[in-house]
């Protein structure tokens, strides 16, 4: 009789893990429909924004044109932000290789490593944006402070990346080593370097992807050179849909270019991981 | 045979930092980056910072307006998150390989998702400023076309990642298509995705300050405000709450996650 | 060969019968070719074979998982390989597949999971919600008690040993209430003393409830203990079909080719067990 009972039980027993999903759900559900709900709509008139939202995206998407711009200007521009995703992604892969290793828990002391921890999280925790404006206030608006502004977050994403990758290797190989009598930075530029080089690269190659699209919004949002800078007066400004047509279609080309090439990566990393 | 490893490999380093000096003196070229500057500025960035950049007294007077801004701003960034994680799951079903009902829809699903994942957040902003002008709507439509975009391709790999094992089994019990979904698919992605929907709110949070920053709205507007009229006080104000909102939330998602998984 | 199975066992009407089942993928060598036996109701058959003979392929044309490229399967007086996406779903019910890889949703619990066998009989809107009869849940308790899964019932399914798992997998097949039970390299994951466990219950769900189980499996010696009939395949080709007495040294060497002599060691506990 007791085990009738027990198989009329529901079948989805509670576990915590259940709970703790579901109530998450429920909890982000309800926020959305109160946010939702709390919009001001009367503003503007939602049903004209959205039919001319859509025309404008089918004017940008289907009739893109050059107007201000040459192709070879837009092209020269793209270029501009590549210039800067290069010069962020390196400032930010030189400092985090240090940090990387300050980081790596097979490397250094536990407290070195918390430490350096509780920084890149305070770095990430600051939109990057605000970083390039507390700096354009001593370097002034333009490209070194877009530089120096996201360079903070390719630090923080970086000594995760290294950190992680020096962590691969085995603890008994750096034993041998320090047994054999070879001091912190030999055992550093002899094995762990060589031993994580490809994933190495292969995160810098991901974060050079995001720093592209960092590098495209800070030239809309602070004034720097390149590619986002066009598409910020020509919204802005000109309110010129055609160009903006034009400059995005330039922006995704590369985006996507940018984007296989690291999912490449990306898999790589996996399947040597596996 | 030796000499010849360690000459490759020489060999190797030396194209590669020479590639390397040739792109940096490039990109400081085309981009005019003035590296001494860049130098200066930093040190002078740190000293100002020091003298300028903290709370005052004064300042905290405008704590219960920007907490008001900071609680618009989670609220858009969560709203933004959960319905784009709708129409996200539903495309990713059609889009993954384990679930599409046929290669065709499969690759128009992952050509969607990777064109609304590399426009650029700015440029959905400053298209749906021109006709929905600086409200809140903009900066939410902004965020929810990004996360989109985003999410259809994290849970595209999550789906392909976790289910193929249990999806082969379900079918040979005889289950149909939406058995499968229901009963192996989504219960064995669901954490995976749930984690991706934690970073998404982080990473709307975070972003939802530069859309602000176009669109006028949230908490964004309110660093610009004070920004532009010199009160740095007022402004590192901001960026502390900030700081202390995403670190809680982060944390939080951390606890969550570590149950979960 | 035939003639010996007539004299051990008197089976009319054959449960399944495969008839020059061959199976192509992307031009190279056939993965099968030309495959032709038939299984009498209630037969505990062995498929042994090196790797990549196409044991595995074998098993999933039978409920076309993966469909042959020409021959006909039929199955209890019905024509699989002729049969509509609907009409399949509702012959698959009616045999039950076990993996290596027990192919569980690892994140739900282990009646969930035995429950999944359900899904076949149900509509899509009860299947979708998960909703189950009293008596669906009674035989899947009863069942799982039957495994020896008692104490594991509500746990979820990454919290098992891969013996546990299987026999979930094992629960998951018998509620379907099938007639053919399809064993695809069930123990390769497994160490022994759970492999002897999930062999012995495989063996009880042929002798007891007189469903028919093909297994496909990499250790000779166990094909040897637990089966009534043992078929070997090599490149894609039945060599052998017969009683395990009749699998003799040299029919082993002609299965396994170049493999055999590892396998000579093996044979040698036939008589040890």
């Amino acid at each position: 009789m007791k085990k009738i009972e027990e198989a009329i039980l529901p079948v989805k027993p509670l576990t915590r893990e259940s709970l703790t999903m579901w109530i998450l759900l429920l909890v982000l559900s309800l926020l959305t429909i109160y946010a939702l709900a709390a919009i001001d709509y009367t503003s503007v008139d939602m049903g004209k924004a959205m039919a001319d939202t859509l025309n404008n995206f089918k004017t940008i998407f289907f009739h893109p044109a050059a107007h201000r711009l040459s192709l070879w200007d837009a092209f020269y521009e793209v270029l501009i932000t590549m210039g800067l995703a290069f010069l962020t992604t390196l400032f930010g892969g030189v400092i985090a290789m240090l940090l990387g290793l300050l980081a790596a828990q097979n490397l250094a002391p536990k407290q070195v490593t918390n430490i350096i921890k509780g920084f890149v999280a305070f770095i990430r925790a600051v939109p990057s944006i605000l970083w390039v404006l507390i700096f354009a206030v001593a370097a002034g608006l333009g490209s070194v402070a877009a530089v120096i502004g996201l360079t903070f977050h390719s630090v923080s994403y970086l000594t995760k990346a290294y950190s992680e990758s020096f962590e691969e290797l085995d603890r008994s190989v750096i034993e041998a080593l320090m047994a054999s009598g070879a001091n912190w930075w030999q055992i550093i530029f002899q094995a762990v370097i060589p031993s994580s080089v490809s994933s190495l690269l292969s995160w810098t190659f991901m974060r050079f992807e995001i720093n592209f699209a960092n590098a495209v919004a800070m030239g809309a949002a602070a004034g720097a050179a390149g590619i986002g800078f066009d598409l910020f007066m020509d919204s802005g400004f000109y309110f010129d849909l055609r160009e903006i047509g034009l400059v995005t279609y330039f922006i995704i080309a590369f985006a996507i270019v940018l984007e296989t090439i690291s999912t490449n990566l990306k898999s790589k990393i996996l399947i040597k991981k596996a | 045979m030796q000499s010849d490893i360690f000459a490759k490999r020489k060999k190797d380093s030396l194209i590669f930092f020479f590639l390397l000096i040739l792109l940096t003196v490039g990109s400081v070229v085309i981009t005019q980056y003035d590296v001494s500057k860049g130098f200066t500025s930093l040190l002078k960035a740190f000293i100002w910072g020091g003298s300028n950049f903290y709370p005052d007294g004064k300042s905290l007077t405008i704590l219960p307006d920007v907490l008001r801004k900071l609680w618009d701003t989670i609220l858009m960034s969560i709203a933004a998150t959960t319905v784009a994680t709708v129409f996200a799951t539903l495309l990713a079903l059609v889009g993954s390989r384990t679930t599409r009902m046929n290669r065709l829809f499969s690759l128009v699903a992952r050509g969607i998702a990777s064109l609304f994942r590399n426009i650029p957040l700015v440029a959905w902003a400053m298209v749906l400023m021109l006709a929905f002008s600086q409200s809140s709507i903009t900066g939410y439509l902004a965020l929810f076309l990004g996360s989109f975009g985003f999410l259809t391709r994290a849970f595209i790999e999550t789906i392909d990642e976790v289910s193929n094992d249990s999806v082969e089994a379900l079918s040979a019990t005889g289950a149909s298509y939406f058995h499968i979904i229901f009963q192996s698919v989504l219960p064995s992605s669901l954490p995976q995705m749930i984690s991706w929907i934690l970073f998404m709110i982080d990473t709307n949070i975070r972003d939802a300050t530069l859309v602000g920053l176009l669109t006028g709205t949230g908490i964004g507007f309110s660093f610009d405000l004070y920004y532009k009229s010199f009160n740095f006080h007022a402004a590192s104000l901001v960026v502390i709450l900030i700081v202390i909102t995403v670190i809680l939330i982060e944390m939080v998602s951390n606890t969550i996650r570590r149950v979960i998984m | 060969m035939k003639l010996e199975l007539g004299v051990n066992r008197e089976f009319s009407e054959p449960l399944l019968e495969l008839k020059h089942v061959t199976k192509y993928y992307h031009g190279a060598a056939p993965a099968l070719e030309d495959i032709n036996f038939s299984v009498a109701e209630g037969e505990f058959i062995s498929v042994i074979g090196p790797s990549g003979a196409g044991k595995s392929t074998l098993l999933r044309c039978i409920n076309r998982m993966i469909e042959a490229t020409s021959g006909e399967i039929s199955f209890d007086g019905v024509l699989i390989s002729k049969l509509k996406k609907r009409d399949l779903r509702k012959l698959r019910t009616r045999i039950g597949m076990i993996f290596q890889h027990y192919n569980l949703v690892d994140k739900l619990s282990v009646i969930e999971n035995v429950l999944h066998g359900r899904l076949g009989y149900k509509s899509t809107l009860a299947g979708v919600m998960g909703r189950y009869s009293p008596e669906e849940k009674l035989q899947a308790m009863r069942i799982i008690d039957l495994l020896g899964l008692h104490d594991q019932v509500y746990k979820r399914c990454d919290q098992l040993s891969g013996g546990q798992k299987q026999r979930v997998g094992i629960a998951r097949a018998l509620i379907q209430d099938p007639k053919l039970i399809l064993c695809d390299e069930p123990i390769a994951s497994l160490d022994p003393n759970s492999a002897k466990i999930i062999m012995d219950h495989l063996r009880d769900v042929s002798a007891q409830m007189g469903i028919t189980v093909i297994v496909n499996l990499h250790q000779v010696s166990v094909a040897l203990k637990y089966s009534d009939r043992i078929i070997g395949v090599n490149q894609g080709k039945i060599v052998f079909d017969g009683s395990p007495s009749a699998l003799t040294a040299e029919k082993i060497a002609e299965i396994y080719g170049s493999e055999s002599n590892d396998l000579m060691v093996e044979l040698g506990e036939r008589y040890a067990i």
